[in-house]
């Protein structure tokens, strides 16, 4: 069996197991778009520009996809390395690699149906614009630009029992939203949080995306960032996956 | 006989503790190898090693002459989920499914389903089925990629009486299409329903292997609880294979009790019972211990 076969075959099975408990799919759904009605919608200085408020649904966008990832990799790989069904599929004739590509594949789509409350929401209350095409760009922009906190993710989780991985999720998640601007625009950052902020992936990406859709300049920084966090951190991904023997107790 | 896994020499210790203490241990195309042992002994290291789910401290662990750590290794392996582990909101037929979907040559749903007890029960959510179900659909779980080499590990503990002997036949008919099957067990009736060849370990270490008769020949099965003036005589009569306070650990007890009135020894309120498994193996590795 072909690990591309292999990987759709874990995706399909993952994403039925979430869309069986709605509450869980609910969740992600509703998160990202409370988060827009709350922080977005009220601020009519941002809400009825086109370009801010463009860039706050973009924000938003990356801050969604962000989350979904950390919290699907990193707790559902925590939880899943203490229960026994993890350690049997082990047994079977799948090559680790498929089992990543899979988590990624269901994750992925997850929070791209997230998404569309948030667009929804955009649309309806801002003034935010955009072209058809540069729509579809974007969306497959956030994809892409997510792959770090992906990765980031299913580190966490295969190196932290579940209720360590819960506090470091909240904690990296948390400092990433804010120091990458995604929730109050870089433009008010002082010097030196700005410079910090460019070497987060979070900042990265909301930069990557917003090139994409609203074209402009593309600071080096930005692609190089993602690409060098992705390249650093997939072979420790696939290190912690080939390493893992589930859960170990001292 | 062709040698499908085995292990050379293999030591694996979780922190301080050594599960498993030099094993060598050869598993041979056709037979049932029945793995026996208290708790602790180092049975389900063996199976996990052999799964390619853990990996050797020392040692070389072979199946199908690879590393069982490689995914391509493990495509003619079958094994078994603990069957608390199965994902709940899947139904039985998407679990056998989505295992299925790893292997070249797999049974059909509905063959397997039939195959194990399971036919009415594939649309159903494997959270809603008891105990027994499970246990089978587990089971049958490691069935559905048609392996050459199956390791079971307790399948079935925590079953009534009927239940295991239905999936014991079920084994049987399996091991008749010509699939070895490694199976550790608590219950020397589930290893003498199905085992060929035993192998007994004790504290990560192999204390026998052998076939069936020659293992229950060695190990006592019998207690037999007496008063006597005279202890030390009576654990001296052939058969004995040892003494704890008033309780003598012996093989046949019927020719122990002959042996007994024969040497004319004072003895009163003799009651005979079988031995638990851990028991009859405590006898094995101690007489062990003593050569």
């Amino acid at each position: 069996m072909s690990v591309m076969s292999l990987t759709l075959v874990h995706a399909k099975y993952s994403i039925i197991e979430t869309i069986r408990i709605p509450i869980a799919v609910i969740g992600t759904l509703v998160f990202p778009a409370l988060a827009m009605l709350f922080f977005v919608v009220p601020q009519p200085s941002v809400s009825q520009d086109p370009l801010f408020a463009t860039q706050a649904i973009i924000s938003m966008s990356v801050f969604s996809v962000m989350v979904g990832s950390l919290f699907s990799f990193g707790l559902g790989i925590a939880e899943n390395r203490e229960k026994a069904w993890e350690p049997y599929l082990r047994t079977l004739p799948a090559p680790g690699m498929a089992r990543v590509l899979a988590h990624i594949l269901s994750t992925g789509t997850m929070a791209i149906i997230s998404l569309i409350p948030l667009l929804a929401i955009g649309a309806l209350f801002t003034a935010a614009t955009v072209e058809p095409l540069r729509l579809v760009v974007g969306l497959l922009a956030v994809a892409v630009s997510s792959l770090p906190f992906m990765f980031l993710g299913m580190s966490i989780g295969y190196l932290l029992p579940m209720k360590a991985a819960i506090a470091v999720v909240q904690v990296t998640f948390f400092a990433l939203a804010f120091g990458g601007g995604l929730f109050l625009p870089p433009v008010m950052f002082p010097d030196w949080l700005n410079t910090v902020s460019q070497f987060l992936p979070s900042r990265q990406a909301r930069d990557f995306v917003i090139w994409v859709v609203q074209g402009g300049e593309l600071h080096p920084m930005t692609w190089l960032g993602l690409l060098a966090w992705s390249a650093i951190l997939l072979p420790v991904v696939l290190a912690l996956v080939k390493r893992d023997e589930g859960r170990r107790y001292r | 006989m062709t040698v499908l896994a085995s292990l050379t020499n293999v030591s694996r210790t979780f922190g301080d503790i050594t599960a498993l203490d030099d094993v060598t241990l050869d598993i041979r195309s056709g037979e049932i190898l029945g793995l026996l042992g208290p708790n602790g002994a180092g049975k389900s290291t063996v199976i996990s090693l052999l799964a390619g789910r853990r990996r050797a401290t020392t040692g070389i662990v072979s199946l199908f002459g690879g590393d069982p750590a490689e995914a391509r290794n493990r495509q003619w392996l079958g094994s078994t989920p603990q069957e608390t582990a199965l994902p709940e909101s899947l139904r039985v037929g998407e679990v056998i499914d989505f295992v299925g979907a790893h292997f070249a040559t797999r049974v059909s749903t509905a063959q397997l389903a039939a195959q194990f007890g399971l036919a009415d029960l594939v649309r159903r959510q494997t959270g809603s089925l008891s105990g027994g179900q499970k246990r089978r659909l587990s089971v049958a779980l490691a069935f559905v990629g048609n392996p050459r080499l199956v390791l079971l590990d307790e399948p079935t503990t925590g079953l009534d009486v009927d239940a295991r002997r239905l999936l014991w036949e079920a084994l049987r008919e399996q091991h008749d299409r010509g699939v070895t099957i490694v199976v550790t067990s608590h219950y020397l009736e589930e290893i003498e329903a199905l085992a060929e060849r035993v192998v007994v370990m004790s504290e990560g270490r192999i204390v026998a292997d052998d076939s069936l008769g020659g293992v229950l020949a060695r190990v006592a099965l019998r207690l037999v609880h007496l008063e006597t003036p005279h202890p030390g005589a009576v654990a001296a009569l052939d058969g004995v294979a040892r003494r704890e306070g008033d309780t003598y650990f012996v093989q046949d007890s019927d020719a122990f009790v002959v042996r007994l009135v024969r040497s004319g020894l004072d003895f009163r309120d003799l009651t005979v019972r079988g031995a638990t498994l851990e028991e009859a193996f405590l006898s094995l590795t101690a007489r062990d211990g003593a050569r």
